[in-house]
């Protein structure tokens, strides 16, 4: 990387004017997080003092008015659903990505990509309210009751689908022209130009791609708050209710009082010590798939 | 409109809350010369339209404050008959020992169970009800239905509705084998429109508006009494409760001038937007 501050000659007053109104806003960029984490502790601190950390793990369920407030399942709601709807949404939306790039012809990848773009400026309750009266029924005309994690997945799929597939289809067009021109002139063809340049080449983006999907859907909250069915349990299968965090959050807040008030910013806690790790895996990942990529 | 508004009164109940935030009794604001303060303490379930109400009033009659606080039905009772509030807010009658007490109803909390048009069942005992949403009776052939299993659709915790239906059903929500959780009574009655198997309770109010406006939803009668705001209206209909303002001898000067502007038609649409059913026509 190279360093500014050593190869910059002129010391003017605009230049340092510059550097630390830079600075200022870098730091508020940051500063912001912090200040979310420090409300949300400051917040959940009377449940942490009364309840105690071990209980959001032990008690026997989630039942905050007859002081029980067991986490663990809506935690493994949101990382289901989540999980579920990335190893959905990834092959799909790369491969349109990669569909959009080379293989349509150029008109029908301009018209298809303005559609994901669309499909990505539809606000969520407009998919909640979507998957409830439309795919909640017919999941349960098929399987009883309907609001399950499946629909969450699907709904969420349909959400994190255009984050991936637009993000993926701008790394896939970085990959320099020189790289295709030369695979070209090897006469590879265009899946193994595919998958042996393309792929790895812009696998960095593409993992961006997925991180961004993850982090849209732990996060989202009205569309799986309308259609997972927020049972507090632990699934046992796909068509079963789960509740996340998130939507934990949602349905609550608005009458919560005292502990149980408390209690729900410890799930917001929960919720981003989840962002956390995902982050972290990410880029633990990326480093090491750079590594073999450039071996 | 449902949605949205669920969110921005979510929001806006965050707000207050923060503000209001659990005051001990001591720390009680106390009434300034310069302006008329009235303090309201009590149920969290009326705490929202009795804030709503007190907004309106303020701007009518410029110079007064009303505060609201929430801390349960007791503790409106208690801070009235202490003096720590001018005005207690109770979700329910007064009981036959605090009949030395003074209670204005403003409105009436009435819910109802629905199922789907689709379902053949019209009438279930109190026992059936209680028999299905733990869990006991998971088909509808028990209770002369369709042979399909049942659909409980639950209320998440904290809110009114939940609290009133374990309260008469003599339930504890742990009881409750949920098939779906639901926040707001909109997003119940989607619910239950869009699965014939559903069974599942709102508020009155919205219920029967929405059932005579081609929601494919009915709305059952409890004890043989017919659901409807008129029941509730009068005290007959069993799984209701009147809402009421409580004062420690009749009202007089600045309480008497609001717990009036609480019970007249002025206050109509608010005490509508919060689902309660209102004193009259």
């Amino acid at each position: 990387m190279i360093s500014s501050s050593s190869n910059i000659s002129s010391h003017s007053k605009s230049d340092a004017l510059l550097a630390w109104s830079l600075r200022l806003l870098a730091l508020m960029a940051g500063g912001l997080l912090l200040l979310v984490v420090a409300f949300l502790l400051h917040e959940s601190w009377p449940a942490l003092q009364r309840i105690g950390l071990s209980r959001f793990v032990t008690d026997p369920g989630w039942y905050p008015t007859e002081d029980a407030y067991r986490l663990t399942a809506m935690v493994w709601g949101t990382l289901w659903a989540t999980v579920g709807s990335v190893l959905l949404a990834t092959p799909l939306g790369i491969l349109s990505a990669l569909f959009c790039h080379f293989y349509a012809p150029p008109l029908l990848s301009r018209w298809y990509r303005r559609m994901v773009e669309l499909l990505a400026g539809i606000p969520s309750v407009v998919f909640g309210f979507w998957g409830l009266v439309v795919l909640v029924p017919m999941i349960g005309r098929w399987h009883p009751p309907g609001p399950s994690l499946l629909a969450g997945i699907l709904i969420l799929t349909l959400m994190i689908l255009p984050t991936i597939m637009l993000v993926a289809h701008a790394s896939i067009a970085q990959v320099p022209v020189a790289y295709i021109h030369s695979a070209t002139a090897l006469g590879l063809t265009r899946w193994s130009l595919i998958w042996h340049v393309i792929l790895p080449t812009s696998q960095v983006g593409l993992f961006t791609s997925v991180l961004l999907g993850s982090a849209r859907a732990l996060g989202e909250t009205m569309a799986v708050l309308m259609v997972c069915g927020n049972v507090v349990q632990l699934p046992s299968h796909l068509f079963d209710p789960i509740r996340t965090l998130t939507a934990n959050i949602a349905l609550e807040m608005a009458y919560a009082l005292g502990n149980h008030r408390a209690a729900l910013f410890m799930s917001g806690l929960f919720l981003m010590g989840l962002v956390v790790l995902v982050v972290c895996m990410a880029e633990g990942l990326r480093h090491r798939n750079i590594y073999v990529a450039t071996r | 409109m449902p949605f949205s508004s669920f969110f921005i009164f979510t929001l806006r109940v965050i707000l207050v809350s923060n503000i209001l935030w659990a005051l001990p009794p001591w720390e009680y604001p106390r009434a300034r010369a310069e302006e008329a303060r009235l303090i309201i303490t009590g149920s969290s379930t009326m705490a929202p339209l009795v804030s709503e109400i007190g907004k309106r009033f303020e701007t009518l009659h410029p110079g007064n404050r009303v505060d609201v606080q929430t801390g349960g039905s007791s503790r409106g009772i208690a801070d009235a008959v202490t003096g720590l509030a001018d005005i207690g807010m109770a979700s329910r009658a007064l009981k036959p020992q605090e009949a030395h007490l003074f209670g204005s109803v403003i409105a009436y909390d009435g819910i109802t169970i629905i199922l789907h048009r689709d379902n053949p069942v019209t009438n279930l005992t109190d026992a059936q009800i209680r028999d299905i949403y733990t869990g006991t009776i998971t088909n509808w052939k028990t209770v002369g239905g369709n042979d399909a299993p049942t659909t409980v659709v639950n209320k998440a915790e904290g809110r009114s509705t939940l609290e009133l239906f374990l309260q008469y059903f003599n339930l504890k929500n742990r009881d409750i084998h949920a098939h779906v959780v639901i926040g707001d009574n909109e997003q119940g009655i989607k619910t239950v429109a869009g699965n014939p198997h559903a069974i599942g309770y709102v508020s009155i109010g919205t219920a029967q508006y929405d059932a005579t406006h081609g929601v494919p939803i009915i709305l059952l009668p409890l004890r043989n009494i017919p659901a409807t705001i008129e029941s509730v209206r009068t005290g007959t209909f069993p799984l209701s409760r009147p809402l009421t303002l409580v004062t420690k001898s009749t009202p007089a000067g600045l309480s008497k001038t609001f717990i009036d502007f609480a019970r007249s038609s002025q206050v109509h649409d608010l005490i509508l937007k919060q689902y309660f059913v209102p004193l009259q026509e």
